[in-house]
């Protein structure tokens, strides 16, 4: 075994046993503990717990990778996946805190005094939590597939098997413990290679402002006209100004995914867990500290990593790499079949350029960036092993956290409130446990047979909770009169016209061959791609809401009292664990 | 009951004055005045390439804060505080 596989091993086993310890230590011993930790999270751990939870294989694997091709366009999901957490701190967590419930469909039920609400509520958490699901299980299967040399396929079956022990262990308790130390791990992961790198290339460790500095080979040039300057002259976009689509579907992009961000009921759990409102403003905050560490060192590493990529392929201008001088980290990607170079022209050399016809690197999947990063650089072997072990944190802490959303919602929403209310809480635990196993073999299944790269897939489950949750949870609270046909109405439609899109585009359920319109730009409306279409989505949910509510009744006098009293952090507080 | 409702009053004057923060910095300064922002340099950056990949999120995390201290403060105000 060589140094590196060894040093892998040794960080991916070392920080499983960490997880697995804090797991049984801090396992759930009742529904209280299992749903919301007790109701007992202060706010800067509940932060950390965040910040893991939310930074998904996605943030942490594909993110940067996609910065890294896409330049300025990458910056939809910057802006998008970290300006939620404004709409979250200000207009939904502190009132749902006060509300005092488990989780999102039952603070809906209640809201719209109606069963059917909280039906129609769990169907789309669901749906927005099992492709969401579908990106985690990607990103360990590329995880495991490079690290520890697996086909891709085994790696998909072996992180199932760890996130299912994991996750049904832990309950909210143990996740958000375990969280803790994931956050530590992801973090450290993956600001230390870019801390290396940033002084590598500019001479100045902290990436945020190497990024803007000049070069540290002696040119005086700045490190982003330089890249500019090679990436037009392979017949790419300049990089810092390259759109993704056209500013309308930035547009609707960005803020698909500030709403969806909001709308997704694995992170506005997180703020059940803490013991106040005041807590749970602050909550936000820390949380948006903990991911901003991440978030703006990402764009330094996408577009250091590509200056890299580059780099070695063509050191000097005209002068290409060699394909038999390769380096190391070029072989073994190779062996993943996810960087796959084809002479064309028959010279030996690897020509990388815009042009697909003369391009010899017929596959760069975007997805390997980060993990690549620290080999391309050079860096000692145990930051790249530290990487996977920081990948793999980042892809399990939100697998549990997401199974943890969906088995709550079928086993607390569905079982216990609507089909058998007189289920007992040892009976409820088990049936949460069932419904996570079910759930990871559907996301399993899905991750064998993905629509696209991780974050494209992710990009969709926030499409679908923009156009369902978001608005019918801002109508709840900004509205005393929205009624119970109205918001069932809203989110009805609002996830139907979204899904309609995404599969008239992506295949039904993501099989390929089954769209009917093509994943192409041409055939999309306005030209907004089905990623970015959440947001008109959820511009149809709240129109028919409100036309609804006009045609009929609006809500009773107890319920306009209902919100009266979650609007203010004052009067009766029903605990979490009232139940 | 009446100072419940100037309570929520200022709650949602002082929200709409961070949304319009919100969304100058992230939509306005990054996205639909980028190119006029992009001719002004921060170093190496491009301003408006800079709003997007940095200066935005920064914004944000000021303004949660921010909101969160005025809220505590309309809290003991209106005297609404947690028991």
């Amino acid at each position: 075994m060589d140094e590196l596989k060894l040093y892998t091993y040794i960080a991916v086993f070392s920080t499983f046993a960490v997880y697995f310890g804090i797991a049984w230590w801090a396992r759930a011993s009742s529904t209280s503990d299992f749903y919301a930790a007790g109701g007992g999270v202060g706010p800067i751990q509940n932060g950390m717990a965040i910040g893991a939870d939310w930074m998904s294989a996605a943030s942490f694997i594909s993110m940067a990778g996609l910065i890294a091709f896409l330049g300025y366009g990458g910056s939809v999901f910057l802006m998008g996946w970290t300006g939620g957490y404004v709409l979250l701190a200000m207009c939904l967590a502190p009132y749902m805190r006060k509300h005092g419930k488990f989780t999102v469909p039952e603070f809906i039920g209640d809201r719209f005094y109606s069963d059917g609400a909280r039906i129609v509520a769990i169907a789309c958490l669901i749906i927005a939590s099992v492709t969401y699901i579908i990106g985690q299980m990607k990103g360990v299967g590329v995880a495991f597939s490079r690290f520890l040399d697996l086909p891709y396929e085994v790696g998909l079956y072996v992180g199932m098997g760890v996130v299912f022990v994991y996750a049904v262990l832990g309950g909210m308790k143990g996740i958000t413990y375990t969280q803790i130390a994931q956050y530590v791990v992801l973090i450290s992961a993956y600001t230390i290679p870019a801390i290396f790198i940033s002084l590598q290339l500019t001479g100045n460790p902290i990436p945020q402002i190497g990024l803007g500095s000049t070069l540290a080979d002696g040119s005086g040039v700045f490190l982003l006209d330089r890249l500019d300057a090679v990436v037009t002259d392979l017949g790419f976009k300049e990089y810092t100004t390259a759109k993704l689509g056209n500013s309308l579907n930035m547009f609707a992009y960005t803020l698909s995914l500030m709403i969806g961000t909001a709308g997704l009921p694995h992170v506005i759990m997180r703020f059940f867990t803490v013991p106040s409102v005041q807590a749970a403003r602050a909550s936000a905050g820390y949380a948006l500290v903990f991911i901003a560490l991440l978030y703006t060192v990402a764009p330094a590493v996408g577009a250091m990593a590509r200056f890299n990529l580059i780099n070695t392929i063509e050191p000097v201008a005209g002068e290409q790499l060699e394909y038999e001088k390769r380096p190391q980290w070029f072989k073994d990607w190779e062996k993943t079949g996810l960087l796959k170079f084809e002479d064309k022209n028959g010279d030996g050399k690897i020509q990388y350029v815009a042009d697909a016809e003369k391009n010899e690197m017929v596959t760069v999947d975007r997805d390997i960036m980060v993990l690549a990063n620290p080999s391309i650089a050079n860096l000692p072997n145990w930051v790249v092993a530290l990487v996977a072990a920081g990948g793999l944190a980042a892809a399990l802490s939100t697998a549990a956290g997401l199974l943890l959303a969906i088995s709550s919602s079928i086993s607390h929403d569905l079982m216990k409130s609507v089909l058998t209310p007189n289920m007992s809480e040892k009976k409820e635990l088990l049936v949460g446990r069932i419904t996570m196993t079910i759930a990871i073999l559907f996301a399993g299944y899905l991750g064998l047979h993905p629509p696209g790269f991780a974050a494209g897939t992710v990009a969709l489950a926030f499409g679908l909770a923009a156009s369902s949750i978001f608005p019918a949870l801002m109508m709840g609270i900004f509205s005393r009169t929205m009624s119970n046909k109205g918001a069932i109405a809203g989110m009805s439609s609002g996830i139907g016209v979204t899904m309609l899109y995404v599969f008239q585009h992506k295949g039904i359920m993501f099989i390929p061959g089954t769209s009917f319109l093509g994943d192409m730009s041409a055939n999309w409306f306005f030209g907004i791609s089905p990623e970015a279409f959440g947001v008109v989505g959820a511009l149809v949910n709240f129109s028919v809401a409100f036309i609804v509510l006009k045609m009929g009744e609006p809500a009773p006098k107890e319920i306009e009292d209902m919100v009266d009293n979650f609007r203010s952090p004052h009067g009766e507080i029903k605990a979490a664990h009232d139940h | 009951m009446e100072n419940q409702q100037t309570y929520w009053k200022d709650n949602v004057r002082l929200i709409l004055v961070c949304l319009a923060i919100w969304f100058t910095v992230s939509f306005g300064f990054g996205l639909l005045l980028v190119e006029p922002l992009n001719t002004i340099r921060l170093g190496g950056y491009k301003l408006g390439f800079w709003f997007a990949q940095q200066g935005s999120i920064y914004t944000f995390l000021a303004l949660v804060f921010w909101y969160a201290k005025k809220m505590n403060d309309l809290d003991k105000k209106y005297k609404v505080e947690e028991k």
